[in-house]
Parts: C-alpha cells; structure tokens; sequence
C-alpha cells in the first residue's frame, strides 16, 4: 500500500469510537487462542511480536511435524505464565478496526475467576464466553453467565469454539445453543431489557466465523464474531440515552491568583478568572445542557436546586454534555459543594439513605464476617460502613439463594450494611455508574468486595432479599 | 443478519437494541476523557503526586492532559526528571522550556550523581536506563510522593499489559504482579499505608497510534528528535544509533549520515534511531499506522534482553 493511499484511507476511517469488551471462559477452551486469534487477522500483531512467538512456538515443538504459531503465546505477559502455560491476572489488549477502536480485557478462567470475570465486566460493553464444542455448557459456563447476568453487562456472546473439532456439526451447535437459552432464561440474562444475548460457532484455531464469515458452517447465517463486536451499541451510548443526569463532584476548580501561566500568555482574562469556580468531574450518565435545573445532593443537606449557567471544557465552553464525558460545570447559585457531592437532573434523585442493600462479590481472601467495619466508596465519595448481615450466598451452578452467615473468595451474596453517612445510592438495575460502589479493608486498604446496590429500603417491605 | 435469543423468541439486532439517536465520543475524546477523570481523581485523594516528566511524548502528552483536567488553574503537582546524563540535549531543553512555560516545579533525580557517589555501578553495556530505579525511588521517598503519574501504556508491552491503572508499590517501590487489587468500573482504590506509594497510568488504554493522533488533533509540540532529521549515526544491534559523548562507535562500525527520527527518547546510549522521512506530525501518523515493529523492539535496546525483560524492571520498581 502507498503511503498516499493509506492516509486517505485513515483519514476517512476517522473519528472512530470505542468498544470495550472482555472474554471469560473455562481452562482449554482456547481462549487464548481466540484473543491471539482476533489480534493476528485484524492485524493488531506487529511482526517482532510474531517473529518472537514463532521463535518459542518452534522451540517447544507447537504443532508437531506441521508447525505452526501457539496464538495463545500471544496474550501470556508474565514469566510464570509463560512457563505454566497459564493465564493468572486480567491483561488488556488493543486493536482496531476501520469502525472502532477495541480494549480487550482477557479474563482467566481458571484461578480466582469470579473476580477476573467480576473486574473485565465490570467496564466491558460486550463479554465474550466460551464454550468447547466437545463439552457443551459446564458447570463454568452457568457460573461465568450468571455474574454476566449480576453485572448487567450490555451484550453477552457466546462463542462455540472448536467447531472443527465436531465436523463442524450443526446438531452439535443448536444443541448447544439450547441449552445456553435455556440457562439464560433460568437467570433471566436477555429478558429484562437490559442484556442481550448471541451464540456464534467458531473455530479459533482455524479462523471460521472469528473476523469472516466461514464456508464450513454454511447452517450458521449469522455474523462472524468480530462483526457483531463492531456493530453493537456501546453501554455508553446506551447509558447517555438515559434522563437522569448524574455527575460526581470530583473536585472544585478555582484557581483565585494561580491561573495557568501559559492560559494567561494565551490571552486569559486574568480579571474575568479571578474569581472563577467550577466543579470538575466525568459525567455518569445521561446529559446537561446549559439553563438546566439542577440538584446538589450531598449529605447533612436536603437536595438543593440551581441552574447550570456554564459547562467548561479547557478553554472551550460547551452548550450541552454527555457521558462519558470530564468537564467543569458552574452554577447560578453560591451553594457549598465539595468532592463527593453528586449534582443530578432536578428532582430525578430519591433520598439519599444510610441504609444499604447489596449484592457483593467477594474478591479477597479475608472473608467477610458479620458486625465487620469497611469502608464503602460510592461515586467520589468514601464512608465508614458496618455490615450488619449477610442475608444469602447465590449457589452459582443452581441459582438458588442459600442462607449464609459469611462470604469467601469468590462468593456472589447478599448484605445489608449501614452506612456512617447517607448515600444517593440507586439501583445497578438501572443505573451502572451510581448503582456500583467498592468494599475496601480499612486496615490494608484492599478491595474487598464489587458491591451492587440492589434496591432502596422505600421500595419494599418483605421481599428485600429477592434477587 | 444477526439474531439475539430473548425469552424464547429471536429478533433482530436493530430491533434488540433501538440504535442511539446521540452522537458518541470519538475514540480519543473517550480516552481523554477517561484520562482526566483518572488525573483528577489521583489529585483529589492523594496528599502529594508528582508526574514523571522525560520529555518522551507520552509524558508530554500526560502534561498536556493535566493541563486541560486543572484549566484555568495551573497543574497543581511538580514533575520529577530521572535524568540518566545520557540525554539528547535538544529533550532536556524542551523540558527546561516546557516546565518554565507552565510554571512548573522541577525534581530531578540523577543517576550521575549516584555513580559518583558510589551508590550505583556503571554497566558494563554502558546503558543507563536500568539504573533509573534507585534515583527513582530516592525521589520519590525524599519527596514523600505518596502518587506518581506515569505515561506508561499497556500496548508498549506483556507485563504492562497487566499493569493497573492506579498501581500499589510497597515500601521497595516493587510491583507484584500476581497481587494486584482488582480495578472495577471507574472506581479507583488509591488507598495505601505509609511507605507504600501508589503508580497512576491515566493513559494505560491509549496505543501509540492513539498517542501520535492526539498529538496531531491538539497540536502539542514534542522535542524535534521525534521528526525525521538528518544524523550521524552507525548500526548496532540492528538499530540506528546516534554519535554522541556517551555513544561512540567500535572501530569497525561505519559512521554515516542519514535521514532518520526517534519512536521513543530515553538514555542516548541504547535508544536507536528509525529510518524515516516523517518530518511532521501527519507523516508520523501514517507511519506509525503502516509500522509493522513495536516501538520498544524496534527502539529499545534494554527490552531486547529477554522476553521478561521489562516485567523484570517493573518488579523492582522501575516506572
């Protein structure tokens, strides 16, 4: 390719938007495979890199007689990986296409797969689950389902890998296929309105259905995998449809006499800034214009209401935002407001409360224990907590709720929890960003705990545990 | 045509899913974006962060960020220079101009200063970079930096591509890698006891390629080496390197002049120079697009020693 073609052609591929998406599956499903798989043909994969794997692919005989490139050895980053030939932590990975640009976050299966699973949803658009041909849906498969289900990530794909390996046999796949709805109807993943759910056979190995569409499953009229990746709609453009506009006070800008030396060579109005104040953060979700009402919750206060009279962005003033954006709003009124203060669409917020009902999924070691004090940070805002009960454990192969006193690594449950400080908390159902908080170990600082608020204590009397 | 199972029946894709009526952020406006938010959060929770400032175009990118996230206040936190005495002049002029431009407070930690006080031994390769971590650290400690900003990215390599966004170091400054804290949705853990300070990688998520086309949307000036200019340079190690105090070339090595730019800009004596025509930012940006070499392989003398070579950095501290 020319260097003149090639200019033209990127520059009418730009602006090109974002995509996070994280793949989950169990041990020797090939995973790896299908990430190195996706990185080789859309050529996200420099050639040292691939000359380096080709060396180590050799040197260990990958193939046999045939040879051959070990695409797994592509995404194994750490020494010990590489000798196990395991995955252990949650890497991230680039590539781009002329539609998007894609952050891949690739999820172990096999060690502590809840929290790897837990932490690539957590931010991804879209989760790619795999399921080998030859074993149908595992024990495994419900569980990584049924956190995708908890975390309501936007769009969940199920990918049937080794078709190959089954002739590619279409009674194989539509077995598998029902049995995978069957599943997601018993967890109710795609029937709230909330995820959706696509089941693609692929063979990572070979390449069908991966970036084209293959010849050898002529049954299977569906887009190959990284079609359905550059076309579906990313949680943000999902959660900036939404009305309710929240903003996380991160901090106040307000310079008094220090402005930037070079805004002021630039021709910054020093006497116009002097007394400039503006509240800085990243919009959560929805939009806000400049003239809307808005309240200020923060705590100790009933909500305030004021109007937006600018919304700044370096130097640039805005008319309108949306999530995801950063920027610094001001506001009509003198109101005190700090980090940790939310500002949100007038009169959309309900009373903030002290008291939290949640969904946990326990991340660490330390197990928690009944009576413990944590810390809980919710949006900009960190505040003591007791955990007064743990009301249930989720038995991720069957679904049900059992009784518990505890919770271990691993462990999705459910808690109640009293909070030092009364929190604008909403519930992840509807709301991802203000509906999402962390549990921290006040000794060590660790996470403990990815918490979902599950409902607010006005919503129900008797069926506070349901999930 | 797509299909997704709901309930019992299937649809469609564009029925499953209403398509948006708002216009979505440009890949780079959601990596800005994400990138402040991350600046801001580390100001706001943190008692004294300082950014690692090189002069190499990741950092001066991550300056530039901070610019925009603290506008019209000036950024509030120094930068620290881990100066190897190895440099290119025309960088460490570029960052005496850059700090003067925004009023910044400069630290450097030498490493000149710890080999000739004994504290750090020359290598025999001659190369500085892997020295860096001891006057890091120093810095860091003597300066009490509870947070220090770095322009790491997790495309530049494996082990960084597990790297967190906010990274705990102990008391050692070392990163260990199978103990790191899970970082969900955009809730940052900055929390650490003393001793321990925390890595800030706000721009983790952006590529080189990311990196080259902000530069050219916001129009931020970079030091001139990373333009195709010409060069007296000799081969080493199947690289460009350029003559200089600290890179001389052995008697059988041919000394010539040629057109040539730097990807990444470090100690002099193991960075090497690329064969390029690139003399603006545009041309950059198609060649880094049509680039099939990493920047490290292709540059970076240390990171061709092994395969875990900078995991191995990375654990002892190194940025």
């Amino acid at each position: 390719m020319s260097t003149e073609t090639l200019a033209a052609g990127l520059e009418t591929a730009l602006p090109t938007t974002l995509f996070r998406f994280a793949t989950a599956g169990s041990v020797d499903d090939g995973k790896s495979t299908l990430v190195g798989r996706l990185l080789h043909d859309s050529k996200a994969i420099l050639a040292d890199t691939l000359d380096a794997v080709a060396r180590t692919s050799a040197d260990r005989g990958f193939g046999g007689e045939k040879g051959g490139i070990d695409l797994a050895l592509l995404t194994d980053g750490l020494r010990a990986e590489r000798e196990q030939g395991i995955t252990i932590d949650v890497a991230y990975r680039y590539f781009a296409t002329d539609r998007r640009s894609f952050i891949l976050a690739d999820c172990p299966g096999h060690v502590q797969y809840t929290k790897n699973t837990v932490t690539g949803a957590s931010t991804a658009d879209a989760v790619v689950v795999l399921i080998d041909a030859r074993k149908g849906v595992l024990e495994q498969t419900r569980r990584h389902l049924s956190v995708l289900q908890l975390l309501r990530v936007a769009h969940v794909i199920v990918a049937v890998n080794k078709i190959d390996l089954v002739d590619f046999s279409e009674q194989v796949f539509r077995d598998i296929e029902t049995d995978v709805q069957k599943v997601a109807r018993e967890l109710g993943l795609g029937s709230d309105g909330v995820a959706d759910l696509l089941v693609v056979p692929v063979s990572a190995l070979d390449g069908d259905n991966v970036v084209d569409r293959s010849e050898r499953t002529p049954w299977y009229t569906g887009p190959a995998l990284l079609e359905v990746l550059e076309t579906l709609p990313a949680a943000d453009e999902l959660e900036a449809e939404l009305e309710s506009f929240r903003f996380p006070v991160q901090l106040v800008i307000r310079p008094q006499g220090a402005l930037a030396p070079d805004a002021v060579a630039a021709g910054l109005d020093v006497e116009a800034y002097r007394d400039y104040r503006a509240y800085a953060g990243q919009i959560t979700e929805g939009s806000v214009k400049v003239g809307d009402e808005v309240s200020v919750i923060s705590p100790g206060h009933e909500p305030r209401t004021t109007t937006v009279i600018g919304i700044d962005f370096a130097g640039q003033s805005l008319d309108e935002a949306a999530a995801p954006q950063s920027v610094a709003i001001r506001l009509a009124d003198e109101i005190d407001i700090a980090r940790g203060d939310t500002i949100a669409a007038a009169g959309t917020v309900r009373e903030s409360t002290a008291d939290l009902y949640a969904s946990l999924a326990w991340l660490s070691p330390k197990p928690l224990r009944e009576g413990q004090k944590v810390l809980v940070k919710h949006g900009t805002r960190t505040v003591q907590a007791l955990v007064r009960n743990v009301t249930g454990k989720l038995d991720l192969a069957t679904f049900n709720v059992e009784p518990a006193s505890t919770l271990e690594l691993n462990d999705i449950g459910h808690a109640q929890l009293r909070l030092a400080a009364a929190l604008p908390l909403e519930n992840y159902l509807h709301h991802r960003r203000t509906g999402a908080f962390l549990v921290i170990d006040p000794i060590d600082g660790n996470t403990l705990a990815a918490g979902l608020v599950k409902d607010h204590p006005g919503d129900h009397e008797d069926e506070r545990y349901v999930i | 045509m797509s299909t997704y199972t709901k309930e019992e029946s299937t649809v469609e894709v564009a029925a499953a899913v209403d398509a948006p009526s708002v216009e979505r952020l440009s890949s780079l406006d959601t990596l800005e974006s994400e990138a402040i938010h991350i600046i801001r959060e580390v100001v706001a929770e943190f008692e004294k962060p300082a950014l690692l400032f090189s002069g190499g175009k990741d950092s001066v990118v991550m300056l530039h960020l901070a610019t925009k996230a603290f506008w019209p206040g000036k950024v509030p936190f120094p930068v620290l220079h881990v100066d190897t005495g190895h440099n290119f002049p025309e960088v460490i002029d570029f960052r005496d101009r850059t700090v003067e431009r925004l009023g910044l407070k400069l630290v450097v930690g030498s490493v000149q200063e710890f080999i000739d006080r004994g504290e750090l031994a020359e290598r025999a390769d001659g190369t500085r970079n892997p020295l860096q971590t001891v006057p890091l650290l120093d810095a860091i400690q003597r300066n009490k930096f509870d947070a220090v900003f770095g322009g790491g990215r997790r495309d530049e390599d494996k082990a960084r591509a597990k790297e967190r966004i906010l990274s705990l170091r102990d008391e050692f400054g070392q990163w260990d890698p199978r103990n790191q804290r899970p970082e969900l949705w955009n809730l940052y853990n900055g929390r650490h006891t003393v001793g321990q300070h925390v890595r800030a990688f706000p721009i983790s998520n952006w590529t080189e390629l990311d990196i080259w086309r902000y530069i050219e949307r916001e129009n931020i000036e970079l030091p001139s080496l990373y333009y195709a200019h010409e060069r007296e340079v000799f081969a080493r190690d199947g690289m460009w390197r350029a003559v200089g105090e600290v890179s001389q070339p052995l008697p059988n090595e041919d000394v010539i002049t040629k057109l040539v730019r730097y990807r990444t800009v470090g100690d002099m004596s193991c960075t090497g120079a690329v064969e390029s025509d690139a003399r603006t930012v545009a041309d950059v940006v198609v060649e880094v697009a049509a680039s099939t070499l990493t920047e490290r392989g292709a540059t970076r003398a240390d990171d061709r020693i092994s395969e875990a070579a900078m995991e191995d950095r990375k654990k002892d501290g190194y940025f």
